[in-house]
C-alpha cells in the first residue's frame, strides 16, 4: 500500500542543516496498522507528513497505492490527499464550524453536493458515536469528542490510508483507550490502512500489527509488535518496551528475586501467542512432584496475539525439578533457569 | 431654551454635516475593508513559510503598507490632491475625501488583518491542506471564518479612526462635522457649534464601537 524508498528530508535552519528523515525504507501493507515510535525530534512527524505530501522529500520516493506522492503536485496531489487523510494531536478542528460542518468540510473540498453531504455526515456521526452533538461547536466538546470529530472528518471521503499524528497524546488514558478501540474498529470494518506515530509504547502494543522504531531520523528497528516486545534489539527499543512492561526484567530485580527465594529453582518462562492460552502450569503441577510458586508475571495483549513472562519458583527433590524443567522445555515455551546452584 | 443655550447652531446644517460624515465614514470603511483585506491576505500568504511564500511580493506589499501607514493623515491629504483631481476632477466635497481616507486607512487595516491571520492555529491550515484544499478554498473557508472576530474588531477600530480622519479631511473642504466645527465653529468663534459637532462625532463613534463589539462577540464561537 505504501512504499518508502531511500527517503530523506533535510531542513536548512539558521543553525545549519538538520537531517529530519535519513534514508528510510519501509513498506506498509494493505489493511495493516503500522506504528512508528520515537522520542520527539526523532523525525517521525516529518516522516508522516511526507506520506501525504505536506512535506517534500529531499531525496527518495513515497508511493501510496501506486501513485508517487513525492513527485505529485497541484490537482493530482490534492486528489491523492483525499485518499490519504490525517488526524492530529491537537485535533485541528475549525472552531467557527459546528461538529457537522467540520465533518462536512472535506466533502465541500471534494465538491460533493449538499444533499449527499448531509447524508454522509449523518453516517459518519453515527460511526464515531457523536449522535446528538451535531450542532455543538468544538469549544463545547471534550478532547475525546474532538478527536472523534477529527476521525469522522478524516473518513469523510472514504480514504484508503489514515495517518495518525500523535492522535492520542493529548488525551487522558481512558479516552486514549476509547479512541484506540475506535481506530481498530475502523481498521477492521473498513479495511483501512492506518499509519500512526507516537511516543507511547502502549499505543503500539494495543493496536499496531507492525512497528518501526525511529531514532535521529533513521529507522533503527522494525518488525511485528510481538517480535519487538519479545526480543527488542536496540537500547532505545528496550526502553520503549520497558514503558509497557515495567522494569521487572532488569537484572537488579532478578538478583533480588534470587535472594528472596533461595530454595529450589527460579525459572523464567516466556509465552508467545497460543501458548498463553494452554494450561501448561496446571499440567506441570499434576504430573510432577514439585511445589510451584508464582513469583511474578504478566501477560501483554497485542494485535498479533498475547505474550507473557512468568517467574516460577520450583521446589522439591532435584530429580523432580529437573523433570519438570525438561517438561517445560518440551512445551516450546521459552524457558530459562535463572537460579543459583 | 436650546436656542438660548446654543444661539449659533443651525440644526439643518448640523444634520447635513452629520450625514456627510456618516457617508464618508461608511464609504471609506467599506473600501478600506476590501482593500485592507486583500493587502493583509497577500502579506500573510507571501510571508516566509506560508502557502505563497515570496520574498519580493512580501517586501513590496510590506513597503507599500508601511509607507502609507506612516505618513500623517493631514499630509497625506495634501500629497494626494493631484491624484484626487485626476480621479474625480475636483478636490471639494465628500467624494473627494474618499481617496485619501481609503489610502490612509487601508494599510492600517491591512496590518490588523495580518495580525488576525497570524493568530490562526497553523494546524488548522495544515489540516485543510491535508484534505486536499486549494489555496482559494483555504482563504474563504479557513482563513476568513477562523479570523472573523479579530477582523471585525480591527474593522471597528479602523472605522473609529476613519471618523477622526473625516474630521481632518473636513478642514480642507470635504464637508462633514469636522468641516463645520472648523469653519463655522473655530474660525467664527462660535464655541457652541464646535461643541455640538464634537458631541455628534462622539455619538457616532460610540455607536460604531457598540455595533462592532456586538457583532464581534456574536461571531466568536471559541
Amino acid at each position: 500500500m505504501i512504499q518508502l524508498q531511500n527517503l530523506s528530508k533535510t531542513f536548512i535552519t539558521s543553525n545549519g542543516q538538520l537531517i529530519a528523515v535519513d534514508d528510510v525504507n519501509l513498506t506498509v501493507e494493505q489493511g495493516e496498522i503500522f506504528g512508528i515510535i520515537g522520542y520527539s525530534g526523532a523525525g517521525k512527524s516529518t516522516l508522516i507528513r511526507l506520506l501525504n505530501g505536506l512535506e517534500k522529500p529531499t531525496s527518495g520516493s513515497v508511493t501510496v497505492n501506486g501513485q508517487e506522492i513525492s513527485s505529485s503536485s497541484g490537482q493530482a496531489l490534492r486528489s491523492a490527499r483525499q485518499k490519504v487523510s490525517m488526524i492530529f494531536q491537537h485535533f485541528n478542528l475549525l472552531w467557527s464550524r459546528t461538529v457537522e460542518d467540520n465533518i462536512s468540510f472535506p466533502l465541500e473540498i471534494a465538491g460533493i453536493s449538499k444533499t449527499k453531504r448531509i447524508e454522509r455526515v449523518k453516517e459518519l456521526i453515527e460511526l464515531v458515536g457523536l449522535t446528538g452533538r451535531e450542532k455543538a461547536y468544538p469549544s463545547q466538546l471534550s478532547g475525546g469528542q474532538k478527536q472523534r470529530v477529527g476521525i469522522a472528518r478524516a473518513l469523510a471521503n472514504n480514504p484508503e490510508v489514515l495517518l495518525c499524528d500523535e492522535a492520542t497524546s493529548a488525551l487522558d488514558p481512558e479516552t486514549t483507550d476509547q479512541i484506540l478501540e475506535l481506530l481498530v474498529d475502523i481498521n477492521k470494518r473498513l479495511g483501512l490502512t492506518i499509519v500512526l506515530i507516537t511516543h507511547e509504547m502502549h499505543v503500539i502494543r494495543k493496536i499496531c500489527h507492525r512497528v518501526a522504531v525511529m531514532e535521529a531520523g533513521k529507522v533503527v528497528e522494525m518488525g511485528s509488535v510481538l517480535e519487538i516486545f519479545q526480543t527488542p534489539q536496540q537500547d532505545i527499543t528496550k526502553r520503549f518496551v520497558a514503558q509497557v512492561n515495567g522494569p521487572e526484567e532488569a537484572s537488579q530485580t532478578i538478583a533480588h528475586l534470587i535472594e528472596q527465594y533461595p530454595f529450589g529453582k527460579l525459572v523464567k518462562l516466556v509465552f508467545v501467542g497460543d501458548r498463553t492460552e494452554q494450561p501448561i502450569l496446571s499440567r506441570l503441577i499434576k504430573q510432577y512432584q514439585v511445589e510451584v510458586n508464582i513469583v511474578q508475571g504478566n501477560i501483554t495483549q497485542t494485535q498479533n496475539g498475547a505474550y507473557g513472562t512468568l517467574y516460577l519458583q520450583i521446589d522439591g527433590d532435584t530429580l523432580a525439578i529437573n523433570q519438570a524443567i525438561d517438561y517445560l522445555h518440551e512445551q516450546e515455551v521459552h524457558t530459562e533457569v535463572i537460579s543459583h546452584d | 431654551m436650546i436656542e438660548n443655550l446654543l444661539p449659533n447652531v443651525d440644526w439643518e446644517k448640523m444634520w447635513e454635516a452629520t450625514l456627510e460624515t456618516l457617508y464618508m465614514s461608511a464609504m471609506a470603511t467599506g473600501f478600506t475593508f476590501v482593500i485592507g483585506l486583500v493587502l493583509g491576505i497577500l502579506l500573510f500568504l507571501t510571508s516566509p513559510h506560508q502557502l505563497w511564500a515570496n520574498k519580493i511580493v512580501y517586501w513590496l506589499t510590506g513597503a507599500f503598507v508601511n509607507i502609507f501607514r506612516s505618513i500623517p493623515f493631514i499630509i497625506l491629504i495634501i500629497l494626494l490632491i493631484p491624484f484626487t483631481k485626476l480621479l474625480l476632477d475636483t478636490i471639494r466635497g465628500a467624494n473627494a475625501a474618499l481617496p485619501a481616507l481609503i489610502i490612509g486607512a487601508a494599510p492600517f487595516y491591512a496590518r490588523m488583518v495580518l495580525i488576525a491571520l497570524r493568530e490562526i492555529d497553523k494546524g488548522v491550515i495544515e489540516a485543510a491542506r491535508s484534505m486536499g484544499a486549494k489555496t482559494t478554498t483555504i482563504i474563504w473557508k479557513v482563513l476568513l471564518p477562523e479570523s472573523l472576530p479579530a477582523l471585525l474588531s480591527g474593522l471597528t477600530v479602523t472605522a473609529v479612526a476613519l471618523v477622526g480622519y473625516t474630521a481632518m479631511a473636513g478642514i480642507i473642504g470635504a464637508g462633514g462635522l469636522g468641516n463645520l466645527a472648523f469653519l463655522d465653529g473655530f474660525q467664527r468663534s462660535r464655541e457652541d457649534v464646535t461643541i455640538v459637532s464634537t458631541i455628534l462625532i462622539l455619538i457616532i463613534v460610540f455607536i460604531i464601537q457598540w455595533i462592532g463589539d456586538a457583532i464581534t462577540s456574536k461571531a466568536d464561537k471559541r
